[in-house]
């Protein structure tokens, strides 16, 4: 258990590592796992393992069903985790929070339901050069479908929008603009605000992909005026599985389900059906009952370390990590300085030798996990020039000593290969 | 598994002076195919003659070390021999020639050339204006 709970100006990374069980694994017969895979997937501290073991054995039943004492209990959990992430992304009421199986399908959800009843041919869905596939494709599925115009604001040398062009692409055709909160493989913050108030001005609504932010930074829907907001529970420390879509009371109310089936109908016949009120109406199924759960306790333990803390520990993460590897003086770091951006350090090696995925296969030799490939965004990597990243990313219970630990790996690398030439 | 097993000499030999990376020059077969999973790609071209017999076997390509390496030991094999002995090569002998072992994953990356060497043998390159064996790739 962390002793943060009086919310200290900044946290401790030691203390905290204390609640994670897998941060204590020595790999390959003695070297220590250094996680620095986090923009992939968190891990889980305790008490979100235990709120899920827990649940298992002393509070399962279906949701929403039984007459029983144990339906009951579980239901009160899982209604209690969606009022947890109410208050998380201050949203105004829970009816208003959808448990999804993950960001992926929360983006999935709108661009069928929302998209299907408010896009026409012609119609244009504004995205961004720097989107993870998951906020492409539901896009692109959708202008196929009806004949809508998909367009991509660029990204700059530095990696942030160009917010010109953005301008500029905005139109009165602009049904809706969808746009990452905080790139996956940059780690650009967006102006998330700028973007929301000008697409309303035209006209246009907004879906924020929130998968890299929720679980960093501090998002508060209604003072941003989003529309839509997606996210995922497993990369903020809850169970995979789970994820997140808030949407403004109207929209989802005018909105048809999506999926069909138990729970999100009122009434069927065998000639129709009526739908049941929000959020049921979007959670056809059984739900990810036990995810959500568990998303409830990493919500609690965030809570506690302080959202404002694990932020604050990162930028000093990122920061560092920019001076150390920069002092190697062999890579190509992408994105912004390490004021713009969330947690995230993406780079390749001068001449794209050694390749990134040696890169990741030579760091697993000293425990070291970091992401090799193109991270889901092929077009960002595209528009750099680059097949593939090798892309470290941090969270609260990283520190300086394995960010030291990832240059002096990154220096064995280079020599593996250096000594040939 | 070591890893370092797989940044064998033989390995790194191949990765920083590659057999025949470049182009055919009377190109008659090529192919050219990538890992999605990777974004890795190798492309191959050939000069097949009547007989089946390779006369030239050229790689390209970018991507790991396990993925270009594996082509040039592929493309060294191979420049000289027959369609039919292509064909004799499977997957397991890829990997046994490669060396070095390889997780799953990385097995992906040694076999890349091998399947693209595979649909190569198979794949005539359009004849440019009459008959084959021209230049005809872009």
């Amino acid at each position: 258990m962390t002793d943060a709970t009086c919310s200290p100006p900044s946290l401790d990374p030691q203390t905290i590592r204390g609640d994670f069980p897998i941060l204590s694994k020595v790999l390959h017969g003695g070297v220590p796992l250094v996680y620095l895979d986090n923009a992939a997937t968190a891990q889980r501290p305790r008490q979100v393992i235990q709120a899920i073991v827990e649940t298992y054995e002393q509070h399962y039943a279906n949701v929403h069903r039984g007459i029983h004492w144990l339906s009951d209990q579980t239901t009160d959990l899982y209604e209690q985790s969606r009022e947890k992430v109410r208050a998380l992304v201050n949203a105004p009421t829970p009816a208003e929070i959808i448990f999804t199986h993950g960001a992926t399908s929360s983006i999935n959800l709108v661009a069928r339901s929302w998209g299907d009843a408010n896009v026409r041919r012609g119609d244009e869905i504004l995205l961004t050069e720097m989107e993870h596939h998951s906020n492409l494709v539901p896009w692109r599925q959708l202008a196929e479908r009806t004949g809508a115009i998909v367009r991509h604001v660029p990204v700059t040398e530095q990696g942030t929008l160009d917010i010109e062009a953005f301008n500029a692409l905005l139109s009165e055709k602009t049904r809706l603009v969808a746009v990452t909160a905080v790139s996956n493989v940059l780690g650009t913050i967006n102006p998330i605000g700028e973007i929301i108030a000008k697409a309303h001005q035209a006209g246009a609504c907004v879906l924020v992909d929130g998968a890299q932010s929720v679980p960093h930074l501090k998002i508060d829907v209604q003072a941003l005026n989003a529309d839509f907001l997606a996210f995922s529970g497993h990369k903020m420390m809850g169970p995979s599985g789970v994820g997140v879509l808030y949407g403004r009371r109207e929209l989802l109310e005018s909105m048809p389900p999506f999926l069909g089936g138990g729970s999100m109908i009122r009434r069927v016949t065998l000639d129709g059906f009526e739908p049941a009120d929000l959020p049921a109406k979007f959670e056809a199924g059984t739900p990810p009952i036990v995810s959500a759960i568990g998303l409830g306790a990493a919500i609690d333990y965030l809570n506690q370390v302080g959202l404002d803390a694990v932020t604050r520990h990162e930028q000093d993460l990122t920061r560092y990590a920019h001076e150390v590897l920069g002092e190697l003086g062999e890579l190509r770091i992408l994105g912004p300085a390490p004021e713009e951006k969330s947690a995230i350090v993406s780079f390749v090696f001068h001449g794209n030798r050694p390749h990134a995925h040696d890169v990741a296969q030579l760091l697993d030799r000293n425990g070291v996990a970091i992401r090799a490939g193109h991270h889901c965004a092929m077009p960002l990597h595209k528009r750099f020039g680059v097949n593939a990243t090798a892309r470290a990313s941090f969270y609260l219970y990283n520190t300086r000593q394995e960010i030291d630990l990832l240059a002096r790996s990154l220096q064995q690398v280079r020599q593996v290969f250096r000594r040939r030439t | 598994m070591d890893e370092e097993q797989i940044y064998q000499e033989h390995v790194l030999d191949h990765y920083e002076d590659p057999y025949h990376r470049g182009r055919a020059r009377h190109c008659t077969h090529a192919h050219e195919d990538d890992n999605p999973l990777c974004g890795d790609t190798v492309s191959i071209e050939l000069n097949i003659d009547p007989q089946g017999r390779l006369r030239e076997a050229y790689f390209d390509g970018d991507g790991c070390c396990i993925s270009q390496a594996s082509a040039s030991m592929l493309i060294e094999k191979f420049d000289g021999r027959t369609v039919d002995e292509v064909r004799r090569f499977t997957a397991g002998d890829m990997l046994e020639l490669f060396g070095a072992k390889l997780t799953p994953n990385r097995q992906k990356c040694c076999l890349l050339p091998w399947r693209v060497l595979q649909s190569a043998v198979f794949s005539p390159v359009k004849p440019a204006e009459g008959a084959g064996g021209k230049e005809s790739n872009s």
